[in-house]
């Protein structure tokens, strides 16, 4: 083209990033990738490879190396090895090498993006300006995790190998996520790139030779499904932390059950974009661009759902569209493009397989005049309107750039359709009126909330998900937690404190004149008091055999109930944290006023000594004051990410918990885990000590008497494991505790992949509930919490 | 108020005219309230729309040319005298060097700038230079800069400007009445501006850098247009702030709505501070991607610059030879 027409046609050229120096570190390695095993590359000893293709023209980019297990064995082992020495190095030892990582990233950023592009499809500006320079700062800001761990860390220590798993939809920089936290905290780690995405990982390796990192601190190791599940399953790794689809993570967690690695899952999203009548519509076309089409959409948290105020409707739809007209689509290494290809032939076959699927179903389906480019792997931005909530683009994950809309009337509305979806990962809100943001964002289920922007991301803030899009946080104080351990837990006993048990052979019932009043403890539903629904209740014995009483078998229906029943007292959630901490003094003070009536209760049932018994009592009311105090005092922060805003840390309740007690403490074990649940907001299907029950039921006269509203604590005894297994099966029930034995916290693991509840469970291990250090504290409040980050820009 | 339609039209030079004129419609004062601009988003987009988009090679040089096209080849100082304002015609008549034109391929394009802005006293010494060009005369009016001299004042100085031959008039809008939310007031000034300058076509200066936020701008820019501005303009280039990517975004955004809801194309003009090729391109890419082509043309789209010109023939010499440009090889303005 001359210059001339282009003076008068005003087009665009072509402008490619060169991809020479990719080339020659490809070239370099003979376009034959080994493993990074223990500080030494080598090929796998299967010998396999598979190819690395760039999905925007179908070339071959490298052959890259399948491990196999023995690989994995080796990798492994090697990080095993590293991992005294690693921790050994301390804090500011470890800060030394992430700092010099992130500069290694800084200096080759232009390399790691182009490598970025071409094996990923992405623009090359996402991967120069957005993907890069996010890892580059993720290292920066766990740098200083590392060097200040021990101050604000200090009850927290590493915990070992960390297997971790990352997606082919940002490849470096979920190595980033995983990579800078998991080092910070001393752990040493065996990382999977995804198959579709392994140069990065690669290079990254490279940097970690090349700056001296000890051999054995990362281990990267390529390879497929396969690879991953040797990883997963591998006996001597600590944790595993997965980003990837809510299937695989299902799997994950069924696989992991019981076996006492730490897990933190980050998954799939349906993310609804919101938009007022009073917002900027102008941005929020922009908005929803960054939203869907960045990284052709290929995002776990892409707002894919555009949900509009029905007023604006048409007008939002119209100015949408022209916007779509001018995206421009092309080769990924080209500066002057919006959208690139689509990772690989699978993936595009889902998003035309869903979106014909969408049409069938009755959506309207808009795609720009303009062709896709046909030499690789293209997919139009794609808007489908008039879709209904029952329609399947509107509730399954596309995961390419495919917009669905519809519309509301009401606020109220808005927060419904919002919620209509199993996942929880992020959401974006526009409207330009605060009160309206800041009323909404709080009710939506979703671990990230946007305000006036979408998509923006940083180290200094957590992200994951509520729901089915996984637990845990990546970034930020509260994605540390993943990768460390509390010093206590290694004090936990392997069995419960002993108590004498009645003797069968001597049971009798009690000697008195007068036949006393028959008193049983029923199950307590809904703040009222409720006969078991099967018609049954059991004996309750002394140690020395006298009948006590008997308490009612609890079954699934009681546990229907009793669920139904929380989720009624939701508005506990709403109550200040001073109303809640007035609440809980309450609970102590009526507590100490019967205190010899629980003592004696304790004496009874446990044949434990008078003493004993009244600690017990007087460590509740010591544990329910702690809980009262901390329950507004256990902030969220505002994090210093690098935008003119703030972002808001804010722990939220999970919702309703099902908070299976130890057996070992009658009352205490009770409090501690029901108390620091509701503290905090949630609504509890408590299931009391199942040898010692009474000291619950008769707990709930005191929460009668205590204001705490009907509902907020549920009691159902009976067999705890199988109530605990139907509670772990029960989709309405958002977390669970289990302080029980090995194999019910396994059952609770598997059970709970279903729903992706949030777990926590003992794995046989107990801890002494007399000690405060094991006891109570903030462990519990974040265990009874998920992090929500709410960024509100600011500025007129 | 003698001048009359016959003097002003002997001395107009004619408008290019790729469009119908914007005649202004009544205020809606409704939708001047309802405007919201969300800054921070508003930033976020302004700031990737230079990371979005470049051109490389000859589509560079053809769109910096098409800047040059587009430049309003401004003086606007107090020890300006008919010398630099002779020499400053000349340069607008040939932009760029002619050797530089025809190793473009170019030779025939016949580029000059999009007009020469001076203040009052030197309109007749523009246009008497510019004689036979086709570059018309813009010349800054109302009490430029502050705008701080009587409603009536300013009429008396539109009138006479247009008189000694000035075809475009950059007027200064009352900054007050935005600040204090004064809309119909502005209103009834701007469109008494633009009955005063007949045929002239009149750009309005808004002076955002002292508007105080986004929204005003937009509802500025808005009430404008209703009142029959041919063309809005971010500043004069004497405030502290000036043309910036954000203000600009804004306001072309309201061109956009504008044009949507009346059909009459409003034209831009981003002034103060723009020096740089690679600047101009970002402003290039803004209009062509918020308003679309018809808007990349000197009718509907002008820099207000003096030294954006120096770097760009540097640009286009790198271009063609390879070689980093010096400025001293290229003839000043």
């Amino acid at each position: 083209m001359n210059i001339q027409n282009i003076y008068e046609s005003m087009e665009y050229g072509p402008a490619l990033e060169s991809r020479e120096e990719a080339d020659q570190w490809l070239s370099s390695k003979k376009r034959k990738l080994s493993l990074y095993i223990g500080g030494k590359w080598q090929s796998s000893k299967s010998g396999r490879y598979f190819d690395s293709t760039n999905p925007a023209n179908k070339e071959f980019l490298a052959k890259i190396s399948e491990a196999d297990q023995k690989d994995v064995d080796k990798a492994v082992s090697a990080a095993r090895k590293a991992f005294p020495s690693w921790l050994k190095l301390g804090p500011h030892g470890r800060a030394r090498y992430l700092y010099a990582i992130a500069r290694q990233i800084q200096k080759h950023a232009r390399l790691l993006a182009v490598l970025e592009t071409l094996d990923n499809g992405k623009p090359i500006r996402e991967s120069r300006d957005i993907d890069i320079p996010l890892a580059a700062r993720h290292f920066y800001h766990h740098a200083g995790w590392a060097q200040v761990m021990e101050s604000e860390m200090k009850d927290y220590q590493a915990i070992g190998v960390m297997g971790q798993i990352i997606p082919w939809n940002f490849p470096l920089l979920m190595l980033a996520w995983k990579i800078a936290p998991a080092l910070a905290m001393g752990n040493t780690v065996v990382l999977k790139p995804a198959e579709f995405t392994s140069l990065t990982a690669l290079a990254f390796a490279e940097i970690c030779d090349n700056i001296g990192l000890p051999p054995g601190v990362v281990n990267i190791v390529t390879g497929a499904g396969k690879t991953g599940e040797m990883i997963v399953n591998h006996p001597e790794i600590d944790k595993i932390a997965f980003t990837g689809s809510t299937e695989v993570g299902r799997i994950l967690r069924k696989a992991t059950a019981g076996s006492g690695k730490k897990l933190s899952l980050e998954l799939g999203g349906k993310s609804p974009v919101v938009v007022f009548e009073d917002a900027d519509l102008d941005s929020v076309v922009e908005g929803i661009v960054d939203a869907i089409w960045f990284n052709q959409g290929q995002v776990c948290c892409a707002g894919s759902r555009l949900l509009i105020q029905e007023n604006i409707s048409e007008l939002l739809h119209t100015k949408l569209r022209a916007r779509m007209e001018k995206l421009r689509m092309g080769n990924p290494l080209d500066k002057c493009i919006d959208m690139g290809a689509i990772v690989a032939p699978v993936q595009l076959k889902t998003i035309r397989q869903l979106v014909k699927q969408g049409k069938e179903e009755g959506g309207v389906l808009w795609q720009p005049s303009w062709a896709c480019p046909k030499d690789g792997y293209f997919y139009p931005p794609t808007l489908i309107s008039n879709v209904s909530t029952s329609s399947s683009i509107a509730q399954v994950e596309i995961f390419g750039p495919v917009l669905v809309s519809m519309t509301f009337r009401t606020p109220a509305e808005a927060v419904s359709l919002a919620n209509n979806t199993r996942y929880g990962l992020a959401a974006s809100l526009w409207t330009e009126n605060i009160n309206l943001a800041l009323d909404i964002a709080p009710k939506i289920k979703a671990g990230t909330i946007w305000i006036n922007c979408s998509n923006v991301f940083d180290a200094a803030s957590g992200f994951g998900g509520y729901r089915e899009s996984g637990f845990g946080r990546e970034g930020g104080k509260e994605g540390l937690y993943e990768y460390v351990k509390p010093h206590w837990e290694s004090e936990y006993k392997d069995t419960p404190q002993v108590f004498k048990k009645a003797d069968s052979r001597k049971l009798k019932s009690p000697s008195v004149s007068l036949p006393a009043i028959d008193r049983t403890a029923k199950l307590y539903i809904g703040g009222k008091q409720a006969r078991p629904d099967g018609g049954y209740s059991h004996p309750l014995y002394t140690p020395q055999g006298q009948l006590i009483g008997e308490v009612g078998a609890g079954n699934r229906k009681d546990i229907r109930n009793a669920v139904e029943a929380a989720h009624g007292a939701a508005s506990w959630s709403k109550a200040t944290a001073h109303n809640r901490a007035q609440v809980l003094y309450y609970v102590a003070e009526n507590l100490a006023a019967r205190g010899e009536e629980f003592t004696r209760r304790i004496a009874q049932m446990t044949g434990r000594t008078r003493s004993s018994s009244e600690q017990e009592v007087e460590l509740s009311i010591s544990r329910i004051y702690t809980y009262a105090a901390l329950a507004d005092k256990y902030d969220g922060r505002v994090h210093h990410t690098p935008l003119r805003n703030v972002t808001l840390a804010m722990p939220e309740p999970l919702g309703v918990m099902g908070i299976v007690c130890p057996d070992e403490f009658p009352l205490l074990g009770f409090l501690s885990t029901v108390i620091p649940a509701i503290s905090m907001g949630n609504c509890v299907i408590a299931v009391p000590s199942e040898t010692f029950p009474l000291a619950a039921t008769d707990f709930y006269q005191i929460l009668d008497t205590s204001d705490v509203p009907g509902g907020v604590v549920n009691i159902v005894t009976g067999d705890r494991d199988s109530l605990a297994e139907v509670l772990a099966k029960h989709d309405d029930v958002d977390g669970i505790w289990y302080f029980g034995s090995s194999s019910g916290s396994q059952k609770i693991e598997y059970a709970s992949a279903e729903n992706m509840k949030r777990t926590w469970v003992n794995y046989g291990k107990h801890p002494d509930w007399s000690n405060p250090k094991h006891g109570e504290g903030e462990d519990y409040l974040r265990h009874a919490t998920q992090i929500k980050n709410i960024w509100v820009p600011y500025g007129e | 108020m003698t001048v009359t339609k016959k003097t002003q039209s002997e001395n107009l030079i004619p408008f290019p005219e790729s469009h119908e004129r914007n005649p202004g419609i009544p205020l809606e004062l409704e939708k001047i309230h309802a405007i919201r601009i969300n800054r921070s988003a508003v930033e976020r987009r302004a700031g990737t729309l230079g990371t979005r988009r470049t051109v490389k090679k000859q589509w560079q040089a053809a769109w910096l040319l098409k800047a040059v096209s587009c430049i309003d080849l401004t003086t606007l100082a107090g020890d300006d005298t008919p010398g630099n304002v002779i020499r400053l015609c000349a340069k607008g008549k040939r932009p760029v060097r002619k050797d530089l034109l025809e190793n473009l391929g170019l030779a025939e394009l016949d580029l000059k700038v999009g007009a020469i802005c001076v203040y009052h006293n030197l309109v007749e010494t523009a246009v008497s230079h510019l004689k036979g060009s086709s570059i018309p005369v813009a010349a800054v009016s109302t009490g430029f800069p502050a705008g701080q001299i009587s409603f009536q004042q300013k009429l008396k100085e539109i009138e006479a400007s247009v008189m000694a031959g000035a075809s475009e008039i950059d007027i200064v809008i009352s900054r007050n009445l935005v600040l204090t939310g004064k809309w119909n007031q502005l209103y009834e000034e701007v469109a008494a501006f633009r009955k005063a300058c007949g045929h002239a076509h009149m750009k309005t200066i808004l002076a955002t850098g002292e508007l105080a936020t986004l929204t005003n701008v937009a509802r500025a820019s808005q009430v404008c247009m209703m009142a029959g501005a041919d063309f809005i303009k971010t500043s004069t280039g004497k405030e502290s702030v000036n043309a910036t990517l954000p203000v600009s975004l804004v306001m072309v955004r309201a061109i956009r709505q504008y044009y949507e809801k009346t059909g009459y194309r409003v034209g831009f003009k981003p002034a103060g501070g723009i020096r740089k090729a690679k600047q101009s391109l970002e402003w290039l890419f803004l209009i062509k991607e918020e308003l679309g082509e018809a808007w990349l043309d000197p009718s509907l789209f002008r820099f207000g610059a003096s030294g954006l010109l120096g770097d760009i023939e540097r640009q286009l010499e790198h271009f063609l030879t390879g070689r980093y440009s010096a400025s001293y090889r290229h003839p000043m303005g």
